[in-house]
């Protein structure tokens, strides 16, 4: 991964990526993320929307192509919130700074600003097993934004959610992108979540996955839940699926 | 409404048991309750009392219905056991001697058993290559026949406790290793890729998320390793006798002198011996990984 000087926070030009057994994931991927944006990629499954998230973290390198980063700190949040479990929830936020070195002190009054940022004052000393699907999302997500991040890259966080609470975390989330102003790359299986939440929704085609459709989303933010239910956002929604539907 | 709810009212039950007090006092039988403490630790203990019941029973069976008379020696009856041994200073106290110092080898040999194969494990955690290299010296440790050993082990260590210990070691081992590096291994790869992304050092994946995610394999290895240990004491007392005896010496010696009930109640002293190292260990086990997993 490159740091460059560049006005884009993520920059991928040119990205393929091919696995050792042959399988291209990506090809061709062109896509940027500025500073205040919010991303979203939808793509069928299998189209190498995750794949696209581990080149941006750093955690795979492209085949062809560059991706270069221009954050002091990235985070990423999972699929799975990978919470550890023999750590409780203070601790497993505190993670972070234990790994970066931070001083007890410093790293215990991270953790408790980022817990009560997502709503988990009082639950602090609970381990994952005693909190609930939604409590555990929100313990990831402090544990993402505990370093302050300038990027934030979320795969597909909400999917493992029942209806009720994904839309509680989405509300969450739009209220933490617009106090921590970082820029961010969210993976989902939902059109809706991604219209709701974004600045900018892309659509990717089947394997091997490349963008074919970049979606500007045009609401200010703060978004209120009722914007769901409104014909404009409807719309929105069904182009991002006519999109979807013609390449998949 | 109003009618509705009189209706209710008086053909409530509660009313109606009201009704009765009120006329004919009832004097309900007194209901004996056993307390909550004492009905956990009563469906805990009865289910190991009965099991004793029940092998006793057998014991008993067995001695008085299938043995003959002239055979009976053979399998003395609870009663003689206990009888002609518990009594007498002169079998107790060598006894019980035998039997402390079986204990210390037996500790000695976990002790070091736990050491080595955990950091024996540690190691291997480390390369799919250390793996290799080192995984098939630890399954020659588990699959050559102790006895096999016993006589080098004999040579180059003397017939004391070192070599005792050093049994001890060999059959208790495997299952510390085996375990270890399951357990070091059942990190996730998501959890292995948050450590990434942060940069962590080998020692700091290492202490913070392969260590403490191997707990509960690790338990199980110890409680395996428990077992097994008492195991190569036994083995250990019966071939390297030269120091004080062990429990697994003085078998040996009622074996030849056909002292029927002080073998058998230093069986059953051995027998308890491993279901006690066995069972600190379950405990254990419970108290630090229920805390994080839930109840095991």
């Amino acid at each position: 991964m490159n740091t460059t000087t560049t006005t884009a926070t993520l920059a991928l030009s040119g990205v393929t990526k091919r696995f050792p057994t042959g399988t291209t994931a990506l090809t061709g991927v062109d896509l940027s993320v500025d500073a205040g944006e919010f991303v979203s990629v939808v793509g069928p499954s299998g189209c190498g929307k995750s794949t696209l998230l581990r080149l941006a973290s750093g955690l795979d390198e492209a085949t062809e192509g560059s991706v270069d980063v221009d954050a002091g700190t990235t985070s990423y949040v999972f699929q799975d919130p990978t919470l550890l479990e023999w750590r409780s929830a203070r601790k497993n936020v505190e993670l972070i700074g234990e790994l970066s070195g931070l001083s007890k002190e410093q790293r215990r009054r991270a953790a408790q600003e980022a817990l009560d940022l997502v709503g988990l004052t009082g639950f602090e000393k609970q381990h994952p097993r005693q909190l609930s699907g939604g409590m555990r999302m929100r313990v990831s997500i402090a544990r993402a934004l505990v370093a302050e991040p300038d990027l934030a890259l979320f795969d597909e966080p909400f999917g493992a959610l029942d209806e009720i609470t994904r839309l509680a975390m989405q509300t969450e989330l739009q209220r933490l992108f617009r106090l921590k102003g970082f820029a961010g790359l969210f993976i989902t299986h939902s059109v809706a979540e991604a219209v709701y939440l974004s600045t900018r929704v892309v659509v990717m085609s089947g394997r091997p996955g490349r963008i074919v459709a970049e979606i500007p989303v045009p609401w200010e933010f703060p978004r209120p839940p009722e914007l769901r239910f409104e014909s404009d956002f409807a719309h929105l929604v069904g182009q991002v699926s006519a999109a979807l539907e013609e390449h998949a | 409404m109003s009618t509705d709810l009189t209706v209710e009212a008086s053909t409530a039950p509660g009313v109606q048991a009201g009704i009765e007090e009120t006329t004919a006092p009832a004097e309900a039988p007194p209901t004996r309750r056993t307390s909550p403490v004492l009905r956990t630790l009563l469906a805990k203990v009865a289910p190991m009392f009965a099991a004793i019941a029940g092998l006793a029973a057998l014991w008993y069976a067995v001695t008085y219905l299938v043995l003959g008379e002239d055979k009976r020696f053979l399998l003395p009856p609870p009663h003689q056991v206990f009888g002609e041994t518990l009594g007498r200073p002169e079998i107790m106290q060598p006894m019980l001697a035998a039997l402390w110092q079986s204990v210390m080898v037996a500790l000695a040999g976990l002790v070091i058993s736990v050491v080595i194969g955990m950091a024996w494990a540690m190691v291997m955690a480390q390369t799919r290559l250390l793996e290799k290299v080192l995984y098939p010296y630890a399954v020659i440790l588990q699959t050559v026949p102790i006895l096999a050993l016993t006589p080098l082990i004999g040579i180059w260590m003397g017939y004391g406790i070192a070599a005792r210990i050093v049994v001890c070691v060999i059959i208790a081992v495997f299952p510390m290793i085996a375990n270890t590096l399951f357990g070091l291994q059942s990190a996730t790869a998501p959890a292995h890729d948050l450590f990434t992304l942060n940069r962590a050092s080998r020692l700091q994946r290492l202490l913070k998320l392969q260590l403490p995610a191997a707990m509960p394999a690790i338990f199980t290895g110890l409680r395996n390793a428990a077992g097994l240990s008492v195991i190569g004491v036994i083995v250990g007392d019966f071939y390297f006798q030269q120091g004080s005896p062990g429990i697994g010496g003085l078998l040996r010696v009622y074996t030849l002198r056909l002292s029927m009930e002080p073998l058998f109640l230093a069986i059953i002293l051995t027998a308890l011996f491993g279901v006690v190292v066995f069972s600190a260990f379950a405990a254990l086990d419970r108290a630090v990984i229920g805390k994080w997993y839930g109840e095991r």
